[in-house]
C-alpha cells in the first residue's frame, strides 16, 4: 500500500455552492505533491478536505484507514495542516506558539516532554527563528511570522504535512531554505502536499495535481511533458514551461 | 549574510517578569488591599487588631468591612476571568463579559423585581436583597440562553456576537419602557446600573467564591484549547482539540461568572474588559497563565476601586462602578495612546 492519502468520490459543498465535484485522488507516500490551478479552482478546499477539516461526501483514507474513523488525536498526530491567512496571536511568544504543535502528543494536563522540547527546537532552528524564540508574535514581520508558522506545522512531526501557500511573505533565501526542508522531510519518509500559486516553485515538486472548477484535470509527475501541457492549458496558455539547467521554469507568454 | 540577519534578531533574552512572579505580586496586593479595606470606613481609620478591643467596632470590621472588601475582590476576579474567557473565545480584544446579554438581562430582572416587589409584601429589606440578586441571576442566565437560542448554538462566533447585540438592544428597550411606566423605580435601578459593593455580606462572598472556584475548574483545563484557537478554528481542529465541546463549557463558565458577579454587585463597568488587557501588557503568555492572572488583576482592580470609593468622598460612599469606569477606562485610554505612539513610530 503506497497511498498516503486517498479520496474517493470526494464532494464538498460550502453553503449552496458545490466547490468540489466528485474527486478521486491518490497521493503517494513519501513524495511531494503540489496542487495548482487558477483562482477559485478549489485547491485550498481540497487540501482542507484531505486534512479532515470540512464536512464531505465520499471518503478519505489516511495511511490505509478511513479518516473519520480515526480519533481526533490520532488524526492530529498523523496529519499536520498549515492553512492560508489563518489568524496569528500577537500576544503569544514564538516558542509557546510552536509548542502548540505538540498538543496532539501531550496528555491533557501534562507538561511538555523532552521530545516535545527537542522537536520545537529543531523546527525553530530549521527556520532560523530559535534565536528570537522569546519574542511576541506581534513584533515580527510578515515573513518572520510565516517562518514561525512553518515551524509550527513541522514540529507536529506528522507523517503527512499539508501546507496551503507555505511560501507566502518569504524572501528568496527562505524560500530556498523551505525547499531544502521539504527535501529533508521527504528523505525521512514524510509525505508533503502543498498548494502553491507560483508555478516555478510548484514545478520543483515530484507530482502535480492540476485543478479547474472543482475538478481534477490531471495528476502526474512534474517532469512528465503531459503534466506540463496540462498546466499550460489550465492557465489558458498564458505561461510556457521551459527547461533551464535541468530544472523546469514557467515564463509568461507575452504576445 | 545569514549570520548578519541572525545577529539582527539575536535578543532572545527577556527582562520581563515571569507570570508566576506577577501572580505572587497580585496576591500580595490583594492581601494588602483586604487589610486596608478592613481598616478604613465611614467610622474612621482603625487597624483590625485595635478594633478587636471594642465589640461594636469589631462587628463593623467582621460583618461589614471584611465581607465588603472580600466581595469586591471576588466580584472583580469573576469579571476578570469572564473577560479573559470572552476575549479568548471570541478572539476579540474588545469582547467583554457582558456581550452575551447577561448585563441587560440582569437589569431587566432587577427592574421587574423592583416593580413587582414595590407593591407587595416582598418589600421586606432582607428578603428584598436576597430576592433582587436571585432575580438578577435568573434573568442574566435567561438572557444568555436567549442569545444562544438566537445564534443556534455556540459554534459560530459572528452569529453569537450579533445575537448578543440583538438581545441587549431588545432587553434594554424593555427595561427603559418599564422604568418609564414606573418612574419611582428609577433611583433604585440607577444604583444597580452603576454597581455597588456596599451591601455585600458573607453569604454573597461564599456564593461568589464557590462560583469562582467552579468557573476556574471548568475553564482552566481548557486553556490549551483557547491557546490553539488563537491560531484559528481550523488549525485548532487540526491539532486534535475538541473545539465544539470546549466552546460550550467555556460559554457556560463565562455566563456563570458574569451572572454571579452582576447579581451581587450590579453592572460594574470596565473590569472585565480592562483586566485581561492589563495581563496581556505584562508579558506574552499562554492561557493557563492569563486566565488566573486576569482573575487576580480583576480582583485587585475592583478592590482598589472599592477602597477609593470609601475614602474619596468620606464619610459618603461613591458608587464603585463610577470608579472602575474611571480606572479601567483611563487604563485603556493610556494603552490606546501608547499603541498609537508605537504605530506612528513603526
Amino acid at each position: 500500500m503506497s497511498a498516503a492519502l486517498q479520496a474517493m468520490g470526494l464532494r464538498v459543498r460550502l453553503g449552496q455552492r458545490q466547490v468540489l465535484g466528485g474527486l478521486d485522488v491518490c497521493i503517494e507516500r513519501g513524495r511531494w505533491s503540489c496542487i495548482v490551478g487558477p483562482n477559485g479552482a478549489g485547491k485550498s478546499t481540497l487540501l482542507k478536505a484531505l486534512a479532515g477539516l470540512l464536512p464531505i461526501e465520499g471518503q478519505v483514507q489516511c495511511l490505509g484507514q478511513r479518516l473519520d474513523a480515526l480519533s481526533r488525536q490520532e488524526r492530529a498526530r498523523r496529519l499536520s495542516w498549515l492553512g492560508q491567512s489563518e489568524p496569528v496571536p500577537d500576544d503569544l511568544c514564538v516558542h509557546d506558539l510552536v509548542m502548540l504543535a505538540r498538543l496532539p502528543h501531550q496528555g491533557w494536563l501534562a507538561a511538555p516532554s523532552e521530545l516535545d522540547r527537542r522537536m520545537v527546537q529543531t523546527a525553530l532552528q530549521a527556520v532560523q527563528a530559535w534565536d528570537w524564540r522569546g519574542r511576541p508574535m506581534g513584533e515580527l514581520s510578515g515573513g518572520q511570522r510565516q517562518r514561525v508558522l512553518l515551524a509550527r506545522a513541522m514540529a507536529v512531526g506528522a507523517e503527512l504535512l499539508l501546507m496551503d501557500e507555505p511560501l507566502a511573505h518569504l524572501d528568496p533565501p527562505h524560500q530556498v531554505d523551505w525547499l531544502e526542508q521539504v527535501r529533508g522531510l521527504k528523505a525521512q519518509g514524510t509525505t508533503v502536499v502543498t498548494v502553491l500559486h507560483e508555478i516555478g516553485m510548484a514545478l520543483q515538486a515530484d507530482d502535480v495535481l492540476v485543478m479547474h472548477a472543482g475538478r481534477l484535470l490531471h495528476h502526474g509527475p512534474c517532469a512528465d511533458p503531459a503534466s506540463q501541457r496540462a498546466i499550460e492549458a489550465v492557465f489558458d496558455q498564458r505561461i510556457a514551461i521551459h527547461e533551464v539547467d535541468g530544472r523546469w521554469v514557467a515564463l509568461p507568454r507575452v504576445s | 549574510m545569514k549570520q548578519a540577519m541572525m545577529q539582527g534578531h539575536g535578543d532572545a533574552t527577556d527582562s520581563r517578569l515571569a507570570p508566576a512572579a506577577w501572580a505572587v505580586l497580585m496576591l500580595l496586593g490583594a492581601g494588602v488591599g483586604l487589610l486596608l479595606g478592613a481598616s478604613g470606613g465611614s467610622t474612621g481609620w482603625q487597624w483590625p487588631w485595635q478594633a478587636r478591643l471594642d465589640p461594636l467596632q469589631w462587628q463593623i470590621v467582621a460583618d461589614i468591612r471584611v465581607p465588603r472588601s472580600l466581595g469586591a475582590w471576588l466580584g472583580g476576579a469573576l469579571l476578570g476571568l469572564a473577560g479573559a474567557l470572552a476575549q479568548g473565545l471570541f478572539r476579540n480584544p474588545l469582547a467583554d463579559p457582558f456581550l452575551l446579554g447577561s448585563a441587560p438581562g440582569a437589569s431587566l430582572g432587577v427592574c421587574i423585581y423592583l416593580a413587582v416587589a414595590a407593591g407587595s409584601a416582598l418589600a421586606v429589606p432582607g428578603l428584598a436583597q436576597l430576592g433582587q440578586t436571585g432575580a438578577a441571576f435568573l434573568a442574566a442566565a435567561g438572557a444568555v440562553a436567549l442569545t444562544l437560542l438566537l445564534s443556534r448554538g455556540v459554534q459560530h462566533t459572528q452569529r453569537l456576537l450579533l445575537a448578543g447585540v440583538i438581545v441587549g438592544v431588545l432587553l434594554g428597550a424593555l427595561t427603559s419602557w418599564l422604568s418609564l411606566l414606573r418612574p419611582e423605580l428609577a433611583r433604585a435601578m440607577q444604583g444597580f446600573l452603576l454597581g455597588s459593593t456596599g451591601l455585600v455580606g458573607w453569604s454573597a462572598c461564599a456564593l461568589m467564591a464557590a462560583t469562582l472556584l467552579a468557573c476556574m475548574a471548568l475553564s482552566w483545563p481548557l486553556a490549551r484549547v483557547l491557546d490553539a484557537l488563537t491560531l484559528g478554528q481550523s488549525t485548532a481542529q487540526s491539532l486534535g482539540m475538541p473545539v465544539a465541546a470546549a466552546r460550550w463549557v467555556l460559554v457556560v463558565a463565562l455566563s456563570l461568572a458574569t451572572g454571579a458577579a452582576v447579581a451581587q454587585l450590579g453592572l460594574i463597568a470596565f473590569v472585565g474588559l480592562a483586566a485581561p488587557h492589563m495581563v496581556r501588557a505584562l508579558a506574552p503568555m499562554p492561557h493557563r497563565w492569563s486566565l488566573p492572572l486576569a482573575a487576580l488583576a480583576g480582583g485587585l482592580l475592583l478592590l482598589l476601586a472599592d477602597l477609593l470609593a470609601r475614602v474619596l468622598m468620606a464619610p459618603q460612599d461613591m458608587p464603585v462602578g463610577v470608579l472602575t469606569a474611571v480606572l479601567g477606562g483611563g487604563y485603556l485610554l493610556l494603552r490606546l495612546s501608547r499603541l498609537q505612539a508605537s504605530g506612528g513610530a513603526a
